[in-house]
Protein backbone atom coordinates (compact mmCIF):
# COMPACT_ATOMS: atom_id res chain seq x y z
CA UNK A 1 0.00 0.00 0.00
CA UNK A 2 0.80 3.63 -0.40
CA UNK A 3 0.35 5.93 1.92
CA UNK A 4 -0.54 9.62 1.68
CA UNK A 5 -0.41 11.78 4.70
CA UNK A 6 -2.26 14.97 4.87
CA UNK A 7 -1.76 16.92 7.59
CA UNK A 8 -4.52 19.42 8.72
CA UNK A 9 -8.10 19.01 7.78
CA UNK A 10 -9.61 22.44 7.30
CA UNK A 11 -11.10 23.84 4.13
CA UNK A 12 -7.96 23.03 1.86
CA UNK A 13 -6.87 19.75 3.38
CA UNK A 14 -10.15 18.34 3.62
CA UNK A 15 -11.08 18.81 -0.25
CA UNK A 16 -8.29 17.53 -1.19
CA UNK A 17 -8.78 14.38 1.08
CA UNK A 18 -11.87 13.70 -0.02
CA UNK A 19 -11.38 14.51 -3.84
CA UNK A 20 -7.85 12.04 -4.05
CA UNK A 21 -9.90 9.51 -2.39
CA UNK A 22 -12.66 9.14 -4.56
CA UNK A 23 -9.47 8.97 -7.56
CA UNK A 24 -6.93 6.93 -5.65
CA UNK A 25 -7.87 3.11 -5.62
CA UNK A 26 -8.90 2.00 -2.37
CA UNK A 27 -6.53 -1.03 -2.66
CA UNK A 28 -3.24 0.44 -3.49
CA UNK A 29 -3.67 3.83 -1.30
CA UNK A 30 -4.19 4.80 2.28
CA UNK A 31 -5.26 7.92 2.90
CA UNK A 32 -4.60 9.46 6.15
CA UNK A 33 -5.52 12.77 7.51
CA UNK A 34 -4.13 14.12 10.94
CA UNK A 35 -5.74 17.29 12.95
CA UNK A 36 -5.24 18.13 16.70
CA UNK A 37 -9.12 18.21 17.32
CA UNK A 38 -12.34 17.51 15.45
CA UNK A 39 -13.80 20.80 15.36
CA UNK A 40 -14.26 22.25 11.59
CA UNK A 41 -14.10 26.12 11.95
CA UNK A 42 -16.45 27.99 8.70
CA UNK A 43 -13.84 30.49 8.79
CA UNK A 44 -15.52 32.89 6.62
CA UNK A 45 -18.83 32.86 9.79
CA UNK A 46 -16.10 34.67 12.11
CA UNK A 47 -16.73 38.31 10.79
CA UNK A 48 -20.25 37.73 11.43
CA UNK A 49 -20.30 36.68 15.37
CA UNK A 50 -19.52 40.01 16.65
CA UNK A 51 -22.63 41.70 14.88
CA UNK A 52 -24.92 38.87 15.84
CA UNK A 53 -25.90 37.74 12.34
CA UNK A 54 -24.75 34.50 12.90
CA UNK A 55 -24.78 31.95 16.04
CA UNK A 56 -22.20 30.46 17.05
CA UNK A 57 -22.75 27.47 16.85
CA UNK A 58 -23.25 27.90 13.05
CA UNK A 59 -20.11 27.98 11.79
CA UNK A 60 -18.61 24.37 13.87
CA UNK A 61 -18.97 20.85 13.08
CA UNK A 62 -17.26 17.68 13.88
CA UNK A 63 -14.12 17.28 10.92
CA UNK A 64 -14.72 13.79 10.74
CA UNK A 65 -18.41 14.58 9.48
CA UNK A 66 -16.70 15.62 6.29
CA UNK A 67 -14.22 13.25 5.28
CA UNK A 68 -15.40 10.59 3.11
CA UNK A 69 -15.31 6.88 3.97
CA UNK A 70 -11.80 5.04 3.48
CA UNK A 71 -10.17 8.56 5.26
CA UNK A 72 -8.67 7.32 8.43
CA UNK A 73 -8.40 10.76 10.82
CA UNK A 74 -5.49 10.84 13.45
CA UNK A 75 -6.35 13.31 16.56
CA UNK A 76 -2.65 14.57 17.78
CA UNK A 77 -0.68 17.42 18.04
CA UNK A 78 2.59 17.62 15.34
CA UNK A 79 5.59 17.34 16.93
CA UNK A 80 8.14 17.29 13.36
CA UNK A 81 8.31 16.16 9.81
CA UNK A 82 11.56 13.73 8.74
CA UNK A 83 11.76 14.58 5.45
CA UNK A 84 14.51 12.43 4.73
CA UNK A 85 12.82 9.50 7.02
CA UNK A 86 10.03 10.33 5.57
CA UNK A 87 7.59 10.26 8.76
CA UNK A 88 5.41 12.62 10.55
CA UNK A 89 5.88 12.08 14.54
CA UNK A 90 2.88 13.13 16.97
CA UNK A 91 3.45 13.84 20.42
CA UNK A 92 2.97 11.04 22.87
CA UNK A 93 5.78 9.33 20.62
CA UNK A 94 3.32 7.96 17.45
CA UNK A 95 4.96 7.86 14.47
CA UNK A 96 3.21 7.93 10.60
CA UNK A 97 5.14 7.04 7.44
CA UNK A 98 4.50 8.72 4.40
CA UNK A 99 5.20 8.43 0.64
CA UNK A 100 3.33 11.81 -0.03
CA UNK A 101 3.07 14.57 2.13
CA UNK A 102 0.41 17.13 2.34
CA UNK A 103 0.47 20.18 4.53
CA UNK A 104 -2.12 21.90 4.82
CA UNK A 105 -1.95 23.01 8.65
CA UNK A 106 -2.83 26.76 7.09
CA UNK A 107 -1.71 29.96 8.83
CA UNK A 108 -2.96 31.60 12.51
CA UNK A 109 -3.04 34.25 14.09
CA UNK A 110 -0.08 35.04 16.76
CA UNK A 111 -0.93 37.42 19.55
CA UNK A 112 2.21 36.43 21.08
CA UNK A 113 4.39 37.91 18.29
CA UNK A 114 3.45 41.47 19.31
CA UNK A 115 4.72 43.24 23.09
CA UNK A 116 1.94 43.67 24.79
CA UNK A 117 -0.72 42.75 23.08
CA UNK A 118 -1.40 39.73 25.59
CA UNK A 119 -1.50 41.97 28.40
CA UNK A 120 -4.08 42.60 30.96
CA UNK A 121 -6.24 44.55 28.32
CA UNK A 122 -6.43 41.17 25.90
CA UNK A 123 -10.44 40.39 25.50
CA UNK A 124 -11.25 43.61 27.80
CA UNK A 125 -10.42 46.01 25.33
CA UNK A 126 -8.38 44.82 23.08
CA UNK A 127 -9.83 41.77 20.69
CA UNK A 128 -9.28 39.68 17.41
CA UNK A 129 -11.80 37.94 15.60
CA UNK A 130 -9.85 35.46 13.43
CA UNK A 131 -10.39 32.57 16.07
CA UNK A 132 -13.65 31.58 17.47
CA UNK A 133 -12.89 32.73 21.23
CA UNK A 134 -12.41 36.28 20.24
CA UNK A 135 -14.92 36.67 17.64
CA UNK A 136 -17.57 35.15 20.58
CA UNK A 137 -16.15 37.81 22.79
CA UNK A 138 -16.08 40.75 20.73
CA UNK A 139 -19.51 40.15 20.00
CA UNK A 140 -19.72 41.21 23.92
CA UNK A 141 -17.19 44.04 23.92
CA UNK A 142 -19.48 45.72 20.83
CA UNK A 143 -23.10 45.16 22.56
CA UNK A 144 -21.47 46.68 25.73
CA UNK A 145 -19.67 49.83 23.93
CA UNK A 146 -20.92 53.01 24.62
CA UNK A 147 -18.56 54.79 22.23
CA UNK A 148 -14.70 56.29 21.94
CA UNK A 149 -12.14 55.37 19.11
CA UNK A 150 -12.47 51.70 18.24
CA UNK A 151 -9.35 51.17 15.77
CA UNK A 152 -9.41 48.08 13.49
CA UNK A 153 -5.55 47.51 13.02
CA UNK A 154 -3.57 44.97 10.73
CA UNK A 155 -0.19 44.11 12.60
CA UNK A 156 1.70 42.52 8.96
CA UNK A 157 0.90 40.64 6.03
CA UNK A 158 0.60 38.34 4.82
CA UNK A 159 -2.88 37.78 6.79
CA UNK A 160 -5.18 35.22 6.29
CA UNK A 161 -8.72 36.69 4.20
CA UNK A 162 -6.70 39.92 4.00
CA UNK A 163 -9.94 41.63 2.95
CA UNK A 164 -11.91 40.39 6.08
CA UNK A 165 -10.51 43.80 8.23
CA UNK A 166 -11.96 46.04 5.65
CA UNK A 167 -14.54 44.10 5.89
CA UNK A 168 -15.08 44.08 9.85
CA UNK A 169 -14.77 48.53 9.58
CA UNK A 170 -17.86 48.68 7.26
CA UNK A 171 -20.22 46.23 9.03
CA UNK A 172 -19.09 48.20 12.65
CA UNK A 173 -19.54 51.72 10.92
CA UNK A 174 -23.17 50.00 9.57
CA UNK A 175 -23.73 48.56 13.05
CA UNK A 176 -23.64 51.33 15.37
CA UNK A 177 -25.60 53.70 12.43
CA UNK A 178 -28.26 51.23 13.30
CA UNK A 179 -28.06 51.54 16.81
CA UNK A 180 -27.67 55.38 16.38
CA UNK A 181 -24.35 56.11 17.75
CA UNK A 182 -22.70 56.18 14.90
CA UNK A 183 -21.23 59.78 15.95
CA UNK A 184 -20.19 58.72 19.04
CA UNK A 185 -18.01 56.30 17.55
CA UNK A 186 -14.54 57.32 15.61
CA UNK A 187 -13.51 54.47 13.26
CA UNK A 188 -9.89 54.80 12.24
CA UNK A 189 -8.26 51.98 10.15
CA UNK A 190 -4.25 51.04 10.99
CA UNK A 191 -2.87 49.25 8.30
CA UNK A 192 0.85 48.76 7.44
CA UNK A 193 0.16 49.32 3.28
CA UNK A 194 0.19 52.86 1.78
CA UNK A 195 -3.26 52.59 1.60
CA UNK A 196 -7.07 50.58 1.76
CA UNK A 197 -5.75 47.46 0.01
CA UNK A 198 -2.93 46.26 -1.96
CA UNK A 199 -3.89 46.47 -5.92
CA UNK A 200 -4.15 50.27 -6.91
CA UNK A 201 -7.99 49.78 -8.56
CA UNK A 202 -9.64 48.28 -5.88
CA UNK A 203 -7.54 50.18 -3.34
CA UNK A 204 -8.92 53.45 -4.79
CA UNK A 205 -12.28 52.40 -4.43
CA UNK A 206 -12.50 50.77 -0.93
CA UNK A 207 -10.38 53.74 0.14
CA UNK A 208 -12.74 56.23 -1.36
CA UNK A 209 -16.42 53.79 0.66
CA UNK A 210 -13.88 54.43 3.91
CA UNK A 211 -13.76 58.25 2.70
CA UNK A 212 -17.72 57.99 2.55
CA UNK A 213 -18.25 56.60 6.17
CA UNK A 214 -15.57 59.15 7.57
CA UNK A 215 -13.57 56.22 8.94
CA UNK A 216 -9.77 57.30 9.22
CA UNK A 217 -6.66 55.26 7.51
CA UNK A 218 -3.78 55.47 9.46
CA UNK A 219 -1.30 54.26 6.26
CA UNK A 220 2.05 52.87 6.44
CA UNK A 221 1.24 52.05 10.35
CA UNK A 222 3.76 48.86 11.46
CA UNK A 223 3.09 48.25 15.12
CA UNK A 224 6.15 47.55 17.45
CA UNK A 225 4.51 47.18 20.01
CA UNK A 226 1.23 48.22 22.30
CA UNK A 227 1.60 50.17 25.74
CA UNK A 228 -1.51 48.45 27.17
CA UNK A 229 -1.47 50.85 30.42
CA UNK A 230 -2.44 53.82 28.09
CA UNK A 231 -4.05 51.96 25.83
CA UNK A 232 -2.14 53.19 22.61
CA UNK A 233 -0.68 51.37 19.72
CA UNK A 234 3.25 52.13 18.53
CA UNK A 235 4.59 52.37 15.54
CA UNK A 236 8.21 51.09 14.74
CA UNK A 237 8.42 54.82 13.17
CA UNK A 238 7.24 56.22 16.71
CA UNK A 239 3.67 57.03 16.03
CA UNK A 240 1.11 56.62 18.87
CA UNK A 241 -2.62 55.49 18.00
CA UNK A 242 -4.58 55.51 20.96
CA UNK A 243 -7.75 53.55 21.24
CA UNK A 244 -10.99 52.80 23.45
CA UNK A 245 -11.39 49.44 22.01
CA UNK A 246 -9.07 47.89 19.27
CA UNK A 247 -9.93 44.90 16.95
CA UNK A 248 -6.49 43.69 15.73
CA UNK A 249 -5.26 40.99 13.22
CA UNK A 250 -2.43 40.10 14.84
CA UNK A 251 0.65 38.31 13.16
CA UNK A 252 -0.61 35.65 11.03
CA UNK A 253 2.39 32.67 11.12
CA UNK A 254 2.36 28.70 9.89
CA UNK A 255 2.32 25.90 12.10
CA UNK A 256 5.68 25.94 14.63
CA UNK A 257 6.19 22.24 13.83
CA UNK A 258 7.01 23.71 10.10
CA UNK A 259 9.94 25.81 11.82
CA UNK A 260 10.94 22.66 13.94
CA UNK A 261 11.24 20.54 10.95
CA UNK A 262 13.33 23.34 8.95
CA UNK A 263 10.54 23.67 6.48
CA UNK A 264 9.45 26.83 6.73
CA UNK A 265 10.64 30.66 6.08
CA UNK A 266 10.60 33.59 8.33
CA UNK A 267 7.15 33.40 9.16
CA UNK A 268 6.82 29.07 9.08
CA UNK A 269 5.41 28.96 5.27
CA UNK A 270 6.48 26.59 2.99
CA UNK A 271 8.77 27.14 0.14
CA UNK A 272 6.64 25.88 -2.63
CA UNK A 273 6.57 26.09 -6.60
CA UNK A 274 3.95 28.78 -7.22
CA UNK A 275 2.02 26.84 -9.89
CA UNK A 276 2.48 23.27 -8.62
CA UNK A 277 2.65 23.58 -4.38
CA UNK A 278 5.57 21.00 -4.57
CA UNK A 279 8.21 21.73 -1.72
CA UNK A 280 10.62 23.81 -3.26
CA UNK A 281 13.50 21.16 -1.35
CA UNK A 282 11.72 17.74 -0.53
CA UNK A 283 9.96 16.31 -3.68
CA UNK A 284 7.51 13.88 -1.97
CA UNK A 285 6.33 17.03 -0.05
CA UNK A 286 3.65 19.52 -1.02
CA UNK A 287 2.48 22.19 0.98
CA UNK A 288 -1.37 23.51 0.09
CA UNK A 289 -3.69 26.30 1.33
CA UNK A 290 -2.28 28.91 3.53
CA UNK A 291 0.46 26.95 5.16
CA UNK A 292 2.65 27.59 1.45
CA UNK A 293 4.38 31.38 0.21
CA UNK A 294 2.74 31.64 -3.10
CA UNK A 295 2.13 35.17 -3.82
CA UNK A 296 -1.45 35.48 -3.75
CA UNK A 297 -4.26 35.85 -1.02
CA UNK A 298 -4.75 33.43 1.88
CA UNK A 299 -8.02 32.70 0.99
CA UNK A 300 -10.38 29.51 1.14
CA UNK A 301 -11.30 30.31 -2.86
CA UNK A 302 -7.51 30.21 -3.28
CA UNK A 303 -7.53 27.24 -1.71
CA UNK A 304 -10.46 25.81 -3.80
CA UNK A 305 -9.22 26.71 -6.90
CA UNK A 306 -5.50 25.52 -5.79
CA UNK A 307 -6.85 22.41 -4.98
CA UNK A 308 -7.94 20.96 -8.29
CA UNK A 309 -5.20 21.76 -9.78
CA UNK A 310 -3.26 19.93 -7.32
CA UNK A 311 -5.26 16.80 -7.37
CA UNK A 312 -5.08 16.59 -10.85
CA UNK A 313 -1.22 16.92 -10.91
CA UNK A 314 -1.25 14.31 -8.63
CA UNK A 315 -2.95 11.56 -10.15
CA UNK A 316 -0.72 12.27 -13.06
CA UNK A 317 2.49 12.18 -10.63
CA UNK A 318 1.56 9.16 -9.40
CA UNK A 319 0.83 7.34 -12.68
CA UNK A 320 3.97 8.56 -13.46
CA UNK A 321 3.14 11.22 -16.10
CA UNK A 322 4.17 14.64 -15.98
CA UNK A 323 2.26 17.17 -14.16
CA UNK A 324 0.41 19.46 -17.26
CA UNK A 325 -1.68 21.85 -14.86
CA UNK A 326 -0.27 25.21 -13.53
CA UNK A 327 -2.00 27.67 -10.82
CA UNK A 328 -2.56 30.83 -12.11
CA UNK A 329 -2.81 32.17 -8.21
CA UNK A 330 -7.03 32.90 -8.75
CA UNK A 331 -8.66 34.63 -6.36
CA UNK A 332 -12.08 35.34 -5.24
CA UNK A 333 -13.72 37.33 -2.39
CA UNK A 334 -16.71 38.52 -1.50
CA UNK A 335 -16.39 42.07 0.27
CA UNK A 336 -19.32 42.96 2.53
CA UNK A 337 -20.27 46.79 2.83
CA UNK A 338 -22.37 46.86 5.59
CA UNK A 339 -26.48 47.51 5.27
CA UNK A 340 -26.78 44.19 3.61
CA UNK A 341 -24.82 45.28 0.08
CA UNK A 342 -21.26 44.24 -0.82
CA UNK A 343 -18.53 43.96 -3.21
CA UNK A 344 -16.98 40.91 -5.40
CA UNK A 345 -13.34 40.58 -6.55
CA UNK A 346 -12.00 38.08 -8.90
CA UNK A 347 -7.90 38.41 -9.57
CA UNK A 348 -5.33 35.88 -10.04
CA UNK A 349 -1.33 36.72 -9.92
CA UNK A 350 -1.02 38.59 -13.31
CA UNK A 351 -4.25 40.67 -12.80
CA UNK A 352 -5.38 42.76 -10.20
CA UNK A 353 -9.14 43.18 -8.77
CA UNK A 354 -11.25 45.34 -11.72
CA UNK A 355 -14.61 46.56 -12.16
CA UNK A 356 -17.37 44.82 -14.23
CA UNK A 357 -19.28 41.49 -14.39
CA UNK A 358 -18.44 38.30 -13.08
CA UNK A 359 -20.49 35.63 -15.01
CA UNK A 360 -21.86 31.98 -12.76
CA UNK A 361 -23.09 29.54 -15.02
CA UNK A 362 -27.44 28.94 -14.58
CA UNK A 363 -27.17 31.61 -12.16
CA UNK A 364 -26.91 34.51 -13.98
CA UNK A 365 -23.90 37.67 -13.54
CA UNK A 366 -22.68 39.13 -10.30
CA UNK A 367 -21.00 42.39 -10.33
CA UNK A 368 -17.17 43.22 -9.41
CA UNK A 369 -16.15 46.13 -7.32
CA UNK A 370 -19.44 47.13 -6.77
CA UNK A 371 -21.83 47.34 -3.92
CA UNK A 372 -25.21 45.84 -4.08
CA UNK A 373 -27.70 43.35 -2.34
CA UNK A 374 -27.02 40.37 -4.91
CA UNK A 375 -23.15 39.93 -3.51
CA UNK A 376 -24.43 40.11 0.36
CA UNK A 377 -26.86 37.45 -0.38
CA UNK A 378 -24.39 35.31 -2.46
CA UNK A 379 -21.60 35.60 0.41
CA UNK A 380 -24.31 34.55 3.01
CA UNK A 381 -24.98 31.37 0.85
CA UNK A 382 -22.01 30.94 0.13
CA UNK A 383 -21.87 29.09 4.10
CA UNK A 384 -24.32 25.78 2.74
CA UNK A 385 -22.36 25.72 -0.17
CA UNK A 386 -19.33 25.35 1.96
CA UNK A 387 -20.76 22.30 4.25
CA UNK A 388 -22.71 20.51 1.51
CA UNK A 389 -20.42 21.09 -1.58
CA UNK A 390 -16.96 22.48 -0.98
CA UNK A 391 -15.94 20.71 1.12
CA UNK A 392 -16.91 17.06 0.04
CA UNK A 393 -15.08 18.16 -2.69
CA UNK A 394 -18.19 18.49 -5.40
CA UNK A 395 -17.56 20.87 -8.55
CA UNK A 396 -19.05 24.26 -8.52
CA UNK A 397 -19.64 26.26 -11.19
CA UNK A 398 -16.99 28.24 -11.07
CA UNK A 399 -13.88 27.73 -12.94
CA UNK A 400 -10.32 27.26 -11.11
CA UNK A 401 -8.31 29.39 -13.74
CA UNK A 402 -9.50 33.17 -13.50
CA UNK A 403 -11.26 34.09 -16.34
CA UNK A 404 -11.05 37.88 -18.31
CA UNK A 405 -14.75 37.42 -19.28
CA UNK A 406 -16.73 40.28 -18.15
CA UNK A 407 -14.00 42.60 -16.82
CA UNK A 408 -13.43 45.84 -17.88
CA UNK A 409 -9.99 47.59 -18.17
CA UNK A 410 -9.69 51.08 -16.74
CA UNK A 411 -7.07 52.75 -18.96
CA UNK A 412 -8.12 50.43 -22.20
CA UNK A 413 -11.38 52.42 -21.85
CA UNK A 414 -9.75 55.69 -21.68
CA UNK B 1 9.60 50.69 -19.90
CA UNK B 2 11.29 53.82 -19.49
CA UNK B 3 15.33 54.71 -20.10
CA UNK B 4 17.02 56.69 -17.12
CA UNK B 5 20.27 57.93 -16.50
CA UNK B 6 21.84 57.52 -12.75
CA UNK B 7 25.24 58.81 -12.73
CA UNK B 8 27.28 57.95 -15.45
CA UNK B 9 24.85 54.46 -16.03
CA UNK B 10 21.98 53.70 -18.53
CA UNK B 11 19.04 51.88 -16.63
CA UNK B 12 15.37 50.53 -17.06
CA UNK B 13 12.76 51.19 -14.68
CA UNK B 14 9.39 51.25 -13.96
CA UNK B 15 7.30 53.91 -13.50
CA UNK B 16 7.95 54.56 -10.01
CA UNK B 17 11.68 54.59 -10.79
CA UNK B 18 12.71 50.97 -9.42
CA UNK B 19 14.72 48.86 -11.33
CA UNK B 20 13.58 46.16 -13.52
CA UNK B 21 16.59 44.82 -15.21
CA UNK B 22 18.41 42.76 -11.91
CA UNK B 23 21.85 42.54 -13.55
CA UNK B 24 21.83 46.30 -14.25
CA UNK B 25 22.50 47.09 -11.29
CA UNK B 26 25.48 47.40 -9.53
CA UNK B 27 27.67 49.00 -5.81
CA UNK B 28 28.33 52.38 -7.44
CA UNK B 29 24.79 52.44 -8.90
CA UNK B 30 23.43 51.90 -5.30
CA UNK B 31 25.24 54.84 -3.67
CA UNK B 32 23.87 57.15 -6.20
CA UNK B 33 20.16 55.56 -5.84
CA UNK B 34 20.65 56.05 -2.12
CA UNK B 35 21.49 59.88 -2.68
CA UNK B 36 18.50 60.18 -5.05
CA UNK B 37 16.16 59.63 -1.72
CA UNK B 38 18.99 61.08 0.78
CA UNK B 39 20.82 58.14 2.53
CA UNK B 40 24.83 57.75 2.82
CA UNK B 41 25.53 53.96 2.82
CA UNK B 42 27.04 53.05 5.58
CA UNK B 43 28.07 49.23 6.50
CA UNK B 44 24.89 48.71 8.21
CA UNK B 45 23.17 49.65 5.08
CA UNK B 46 24.86 47.28 2.91
CA UNK B 47 24.75 44.47 5.09
CA UNK B 48 20.90 44.90 4.55
CA UNK B 49 21.03 45.43 0.60
CA UNK B 50 23.39 42.82 0.01
CA UNK B 51 20.89 40.25 1.95
CA UNK B 52 18.39 41.67 -0.16
CA UNK B 53 20.35 41.46 -3.39
CA UNK B 54 21.14 37.73 -1.91
CA UNK B 55 18.04 36.65 -1.71
CA UNK B 56 15.84 37.71 -4.40
CA UNK B 57 17.31 35.19 -6.99
CA UNK B 58 16.64 32.16 -5.04
CA UNK B 59 13.60 33.12 -2.91
CA UNK B 60 11.76 35.37 -6.80
CA UNK B 61 10.12 38.06 -4.55
CA UNK B 62 11.63 40.70 -2.71
CA UNK B 63 12.48 40.12 0.58
CA UNK B 64 9.92 41.98 3.45
CA UNK B 65 11.27 44.06 6.20
CA UNK B 66 10.09 40.99 9.16
CA UNK B 67 12.40 38.37 6.35
CA UNK B 68 15.55 40.92 6.38
CA UNK B 69 15.22 40.93 10.04
CA UNK B 70 14.94 37.14 10.82
CA UNK B 71 17.30 36.41 7.90
CA UNK B 72 20.01 39.06 7.86
CA UNK B 73 19.57 39.48 11.64
CA UNK B 74 19.13 43.48 11.78
CA UNK B 75 15.65 44.19 13.98
CA UNK B 76 12.88 46.10 12.26
CA UNK B 77 13.32 49.14 14.40
CA UNK B 78 17.07 49.42 13.16
CA UNK B 79 15.67 48.94 9.46
CA UNK B 80 13.01 51.98 10.22
CA UNK B 81 16.12 54.19 11.83
CA UNK B 82 18.62 53.04 8.44
CA UNK B 83 16.02 53.91 5.76
CA UNK B 84 13.01 56.17 7.47
CA UNK B 85 9.66 56.31 6.67
CA UNK B 86 8.95 53.73 4.33
CA UNK B 87 11.90 50.94 4.86
CA UNK B 88 10.85 48.26 2.24
CA UNK B 89 10.19 50.61 -0.74
CA UNK B 90 13.60 52.28 0.24
CA UNK B 91 15.72 49.16 0.18
CA UNK B 92 14.07 47.71 -2.35
CA UNK B 93 14.82 50.69 -4.66
CA UNK B 94 18.44 50.87 -3.44
CA UNK B 95 18.77 47.12 -4.00
CA UNK B 96 17.26 47.75 -7.70
CA UNK B 97 14.75 45.45 -7.03
CA UNK B 98 10.57 45.45 -7.66
CA UNK B 99 9.00 47.17 -4.90
CA UNK B 100 7.75 44.51 -2.35
CA UNK B 101 4.26 43.38 -3.42
CA UNK B 102 3.29 43.88 0.30
CA UNK B 103 0.87 40.58 -0.58
CA UNK B 104 -2.47 40.66 -1.89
Amino acid sequence: MKRLVILGAGTAGTMVANKLRRRLPMDEWQLTVVDRDDIHLYQPGLLFIPFGTYRPDEVRKPRRRFLRDGIRLELGEIDRIDPVRQTVALDGGRVIGYDYLVVATGTSPRPDQTPGMLGPEWRKSIFDFYSYEGSVALAGALRDFRGGRLVVHIVDQPIKCPVAPLEFTFLAESYFRQRGMRDQVELVYATPLSGAFTKPIASAQLGGMLDERKITVEPDFLVERIDSERKVLVSYDERELGFDLLVTVPLNMGADFIARSGLGDELNYVPVDKQTFRSKEHPAIFAIGDANDIPTSKAGSVAHFSTEIFVDNFCDLVEGRPMTRAFDGHANCFVESGDGKALLIDFNYDTEPLPGEFPIAKLGPLSLLRENARNHWGKLAFRWIYWHLLLPGRRLPLPARMSMAGKHQPDKEN
Amino acid sequence: MPVVTVGPATVHVDAEGFLTQYDEWNEPLARQLAARIGIELTDEHWKAISFLRADYPAHGETATLRRVSTLAGIPIKQLFVLFPGKPAKKMAYIAGLPKPRGCV
